[in-house]
């Protein structure tokens, strides 16, 4: 009983992970510009399919060994999904940033470009499904009737690592601190001659790079893709980041994970169709004593 | 002015179209998932309806009492889901005007649209659907594949036999009519067979999941003997993989929605050495089935799966029931009608995926084969199972 909790709370850190990075994405976004970037779900997706190219290129094309495809494939994936990020930040917010449109208009603006990047692949790519090339031999390890993998762990590690990053790059580096001026006063701020499209870039650059990163982690770990994958995943570690105060690092962070051993759990306990009524009803219950979510406080800094 | 132009346009319309339609034609339609959870199944019947549309019309066309008609078959994307195969089927019958339909492939689109067929009162033959309620009662709906009732069966007194297993665990799709249907039947015959309590663990998951580690680790805490996953391939390949990460080394049995092409490419070394039941093998196949199999390799590069064998019975018991009407009026209430009553005549036919003999529910009677995933990757022939 005790091994099939522990084996059940590495799952959940497993799937949480994902969540939260993902979510750390959303909640930078929101911080600096308040636009709730929809389409991050399927920058999510993108990230994966750019993964499965850069590996499968790495693997069969330049003849590499797993472990330096994958040391090459990582950078790589990250740079050209932000890459990716920042084009849609570029062709399709700023232009609405710029006339001085309505929030609603930019969210529904990334609500139509998620649609446009999941379409887009599903008609150049076809809806054949792409298996992820293994990059990696995958050990299995067994202590005490608890199984994990190296995989598994690299997966929580990398999740930890990057929070700790990002936290310190929005604590305490400059870019940091002109990211936190921007949601404080974003009239004033060009005024202190901070280049804020500069900064947005650097935002978007961050959290779409999140985003690749957990492509790859998810590409090795369910290595079967799919134009759709980013939708459901996106949108629930969305929630993940209004629940965990959405603008603070360590909100989405925790919101990620708290979903993850919320779901993993509930099935692992109850039938399978329970996961996602208990999963949201758990979460609107802290919504509901907490409208902020758990780190956000009203109308103060944020991030 | 503009009524007059209206009519007038209206008028040639009618003019052009009605040689059209007099013209010899035979409409057909296709209900397949061309994109969604399952793109590989429609490509696979698509495929198999070409080569067939091609060898019918090459020869001259279908000949109907006395008559020459050329085949037109009509592709629609159901997407695997069931609220647009219910649509898709509503489009062929009315806007199409199609005299049957084949198709939908999965039972989960084929429940649903076999009402809309019925309904309508139009010929339809699913060629790949196995739960019990897509012909039930349905005069106008027919199947080329054998019923899960019977699969259950063969699953389990293979594994009980071949695994020499005392009991079971079960995962399957909860929203999927056919794997849940599927689920049901075999911890039943399980459990009749091995006694109550045999199945240890009944787990379910959803259409879109891709983490099943919760379920999985539920499953191998209660050590069964083996895990029987009536699940599509596409999630086949994430559960046997994810289940051995979790340390299960164990037996799985699988259903006949794993036979696709498309399995062994997604599912990789982890599902070798494992055993599934379908419809027919293509390694080692003889005589007309081999002859299929040879051709479809030749012109599209792949070996057939068991919905591409399905489709072109399915589509050749169609084209029989037109042939065996004597002759079409060009009425379409009346073809259709002709054509299900011809059908429902058909006494036994001898497809590549066997012979089969249709039941009053317009279900064939036909054996049930059980494949091992070889090291290679192929299907190999292990067991032949006939009612």
């Amino acid at each position: 009983m005790l091994a099939t909790i522990i084996q059940n709370l590495i799952n959940a850190l497993q799937w949480g992970s994902f969540y939260a990075l993902i979510a750390l994405g959303y909640t930078l976004v929101y911080g600096v510009l308040t636009l709730i970037n929809f389409a991050h779900g399927d920058i999510f997706m993108v990230g994966a399919y750019i993964a499965f190219f850069v590996a499968t290129f790495m693997l069969s094309a330049a003849g590499l060994p797993g472990w330096a495809a994958l040391a090459l494939t990582i950078p790589l994936t990250m740079i050209l999904t932000s890459m990716v990020g920042v084009t849609l930040e570029r062709v399709a917010y700023r232009p609405l940033r710029r006339k001085g449109a309505h929030r609603l208009y930019v969210v529904i603006t990334a609500l139509m470009c998620g649609l446009i990047l999941e379409h887009a692949n599903l008609a150049l790519l076809g809806a054949s499904r792409k298996a992820f090339p293994p990059m990696i031999t995958e050990h299995v390890y067994n202590i005490g009737g608890v199984s994990f993998t190296n995989l598994k762990v690299a997966v929580i590690v990398s999740a930890i690592l990057v929070f700790i990053l990002l936290q310190w790059i929005v604590t305490k580096t400059k870019v940091g601190m002109a990211m936190r001026a921007i949601s404080y006063d974003k009239f004033a701020v060009p005024l202190m001659g901070i280049p804020m499209d500069n900064i947005i870039v650097a935002t978007f650059v961050l959290g779409s790079g999140m985003a690749g990163l957990a492509g790859i982690l998810f590409a090795m770990s369910y290595p079967i893709l799919e134009p759709y994958m980013g939708a459901l995943i996106g949108w629930k570690a969305f929630i993940a980041a209004v629940v965990g105060g959405i603008g603070d690092i360590r909100g989405a962070f925790l919101g990620g994970f708290l979903l993850g051993a919320v779901e993993i759990l509930v099935v692992a306990f109850f039938p399978s169709t329970f996961r996602d009524l208990i999963a949201f009803t758990v979460l609107l219950v802290i919504l509901a004593f907490r409208p902020t979510g758990l780190f956000g406080v009203a109308k103060t800094t944020k991030i | 002015m503009k009524k007059i132009r209206l009519l007038v346009v209206l008028s040639l319309v009618v003019l052009f179209a009605t040689p059209a339609l007099a013209a010899n034609t035979i409409k057909i339609g296709f209900n397949i998932p061309m994109t969604g959870d399952i793109p590989k199944v429609g490509e696979m019947s698509k495929q198999a309806a070409e080569m067939l549309k091609a060898d019918i019309n090459g020869a001259g066309g279908l000949d109907v009492g006395g008559k020459k008609y050329m085949l037109e078959f009509v592709y629609e994307d159901n997407e695997a889901k069931a609220e647009s195969a219910v649509t898709t089927a509503l489009k062929l019958i009315e806007k199409d005007e199609v005299l049957a339909m084949v198709g939908p492939n999965s039972s989960k689109q084929a429940v649903p649209a076999g009402q809309v067929a019925n309904d309508n009162e139009t010929v339809m033959i699913t060629p790949w659907s196995t739960n019990p309620a897509t012909t039930l009662d349905r005069p106008w709906v027919f199947r080329a594949a054998f019923l899960d009732p019977f699969q259950g069966p063969v699953a389990v007194n293979f594994a009980v036999e071949t695994f020499k297993a005392k009991n079971a665990a079960v995962l399957y799709d909860l929203s999927n009519d056919y794997s849940k249907g599927l689920a049901e039947i075999f911890k039943a015959e399980f459990e009749k067979k091995m006694g109550a309590g045999t199945i240890l663990a009944f787990e379910s998951h959803g259409t879109k999941d891709q983490d099943f580690s919760a379920q999985l680790t539920t499953i191998i805490a209660k050590k069964p003997d083996f895990i029987f996953v009536p699940d599509n391939y596409n999630q086949v390949a994430l559960i046997v993989p994810q289940a051995r990460k979790l340390g299960y080394k164990g037996q799985f049995m699988g259903s006949d929605s794993w036979g696709s092409a498309e399995l062994m490419t997604l599912c990789g070394n982890d599902c070798k050495g494992l055993y599934f039941s379908t419809h027919y093998a293509a390694a080692g196949a003889t005589g007309a089935t081999k002859e299929f199999i040879d051709r479809f390799n030749a012109k599209y590069g792949v070996t057939p799966d068991d919905v591409a064998a399905l489709t072109w019975d399915a589509t050749r018991i169609v084209l029989k029931a037109i042939q065996d009407t004597k002759g079409l009026s060009g009425k379409l209430k009346r073809d259709r009608k002709a054509i299900r009553e011809a059908m429902a005549a058909i006494p036994s036919f001898e497809g590549i995926t066997g012979s089969m003999k249709f039941n009053e529910q317009g279900d064939p009677i036909k054996c049930a084969v059980v494949v091992k995933i070889s090291d290679t990757g192929t299907f190999e022939f292990t067991k032949s199972v006939c009612p």
